[in-house]
């Protein structure tokens, strides 16, 4: 299909080693979807504005349609794949999600809030959440959400 | 598609040397990866992927100057104290980049790469008076960063060179100053931007979005040392207008342009100034 000699690639995914080859013009976006099957991270706009793909790299919060697959060689990434849904509750209460096109992406930064407090002392978290667009739910529900969830963190 | 994915700079800029078979340096990607790999000549292009080059990451403190590694990105900054302490626009400047997950990834060294004339990281830079510097397999020079654009998106940079660190001078500031007018406050392109900084050296200002380069005010540096700081923004018109040439484009129009780059200019000016 592509005529471009495949990268050998191995990075931790959710946890677990992975080793994969890639097509050079593959993005991380792309190995995630189609050729490992994990289908969680979406594609809004494919240009970095929208924030519907992020993922964790090396514990940052990136937009997955903006990094060439053979970039996470050696890296540690993780997905919505990785959350337990127990934790959605308090994270998508007060009416956080809608159609649901924005929410793996939502729900990845603001878990990255959430495992990482101490930002807040020098971030707002709508400021933290500015890279996630949403249509839907116009944005206060989405910062409720996250509040909650960090006021019922054990 | 062919990539290198070198793991020593030496390597890097000895592949970046065959001029039969040039490649793109290729850092945190929020500048090339947009449509990629759509844009017609992705699929033919080859790239030099900089991620494993150690060498060129973080950010280093010497007595006399802040080095951004090649590879230093926009968070790196913003979670650097030290940084927050003696250049705090640098900071406001990268939490106005994108927002975290550009921030995450994209490169100061992309930012001047790129050379977008609407670019947030570049009028600091050239306000702080920082110098480029450039490596090629036959060795390393030096380029002020108020003399790297000779017009729109066109750099000092040699096919053959990579960008391995941005050394920034550490002066006392009495004042710093970023500005970015954009349509609203997050992920936005600047419709004008501005960069004051006052030291022992004497006023440095930087416009961006009112020239095809990131452009240094060296008229209004001038009226500001030789008259003082002004009464009125339509003292700085003149100056301004020597300066910049702003255009209408599908973000605002040159009026618009002019007389919002003159008044944010007023105000930066005299907030906090002697
Ligand atoms: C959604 C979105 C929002 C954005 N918002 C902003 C914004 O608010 N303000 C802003 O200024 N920019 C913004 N950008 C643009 C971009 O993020 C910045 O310009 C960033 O600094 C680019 O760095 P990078 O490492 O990602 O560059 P890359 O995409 O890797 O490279 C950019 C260019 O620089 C060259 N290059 C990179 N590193 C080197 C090097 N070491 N030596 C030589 N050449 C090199 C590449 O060949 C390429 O031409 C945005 C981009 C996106 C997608
Ligand atoms: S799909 Fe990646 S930011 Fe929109
Ligand atoms: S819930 Fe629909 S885009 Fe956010």
């Amino acid at each position: 299909m592509h005529g471009s000699p495949e990268l050998p690639l191995s990075f931790t995914l959710n946890g677990d080693a992975v080793s994969v080859e890639a097509d050079p013009a593959a993005r991380l976006l792309d190995l995630l979807r189609y050729d490992l099957g994990m289908t969680g991270t979406k594609e809004g706009c494919g240009e970095g504005e929208c924030g519907a793909c992020t993922v964790w790299i090396d514990g940052l919060p990136a937009d997955s349609c903006l990094v060439p697959a053979f970039q996470v060689d050696g890296r540690e990434v993780r997905t919505i794949e990785s959350v337990d849904p127990a934790r959605l509750g308090p994270l998508l209460s007060s009416g956080a999600t809608q159609c649901g096109a924005c929410t793996p992406g939502v729900v990845m930064t603001g878990l990255w809030i959430l495992e990482n407090p101490g930002l807040l002392r020098s971030h707002a978290i709508r400021e933290l959440m500015a890279g996630n667009l949403c249509r839907c739910t116009g944005y206060d529900g989405i910062i409720e959400g996250i509040e909650a969830a960090l006021g019922t963190r054990s | 598609m062919k990539v290198e994915r070198p793991r020593a700079l030496a390597a890097a800029l000895g592949l970046l040397g065959d001029a039969a078979a040039p490649l793109v340096p290729l850092a945190g990607g929020t500048d090339l990866l947009v449509h990629w790999p759509v844009r017609p000549d992705a699929r033919t292009r080859g790239y030099l992927d900089l991620q494993r080059l150690d060498e060129l990451r973080g950010i280093r403190w010497s007595e006399d100057a802040l080095e951004l590694g090649a590879l230093a990105t926009y968070w790196d900054v913003i979670t650097d104290s030290r940084v927050g302490a003696e250049f705090p626009i640098l900071v406001e400047a990268a939490r106005q980049v994108g927002a975290i997950q550009i921030q995450s990834r994209g490169t100061w060294a992309g930012n001047v790469a790129n050379g977008s004339p609407a670019a947030d990281g570049v009028p600091v830079l050239m306000a702080f008076g920082a110098v480029i510097v450039l490596e090629s397999r036959q060795g390393r020079r030096e380029v002020p960063l108020d003399a790297y654009y000779s017009g729109y998106r066109e750099g000092a940079r040699r096919e053959a060179e990579l960008i391995v660190a941005i050394r920034i001078p550490r002066r006392a500031h009495a004042l710093q100053r970023f500005v970015k007018v954009g349509p609203r406050r997050a992920q936005a392109i600047a419709k004008v931007g501005l960069a004051v900084a006052r030291s022992e050296e004497g006023w440095r200002v930087v416009a961006a979005s009112v020239a095809p380069t990131v452009r240094r005010c060296r008229a209004v540096e001038r009226r500001l040392e030789e008259r003082g700081l002004p009464g009125s923004p339509e003292e700085l018109d003149d100056a301004l207008r020597a300066d910049v040439a702003p255009i209408d484009d599908l973000r605002s129009t040159a009026d618009y342009r002019a007389r919002v780059l003159a008044r944010v200019l007023f105000d930066a000016t005299r907030k906090g100034g002697a």
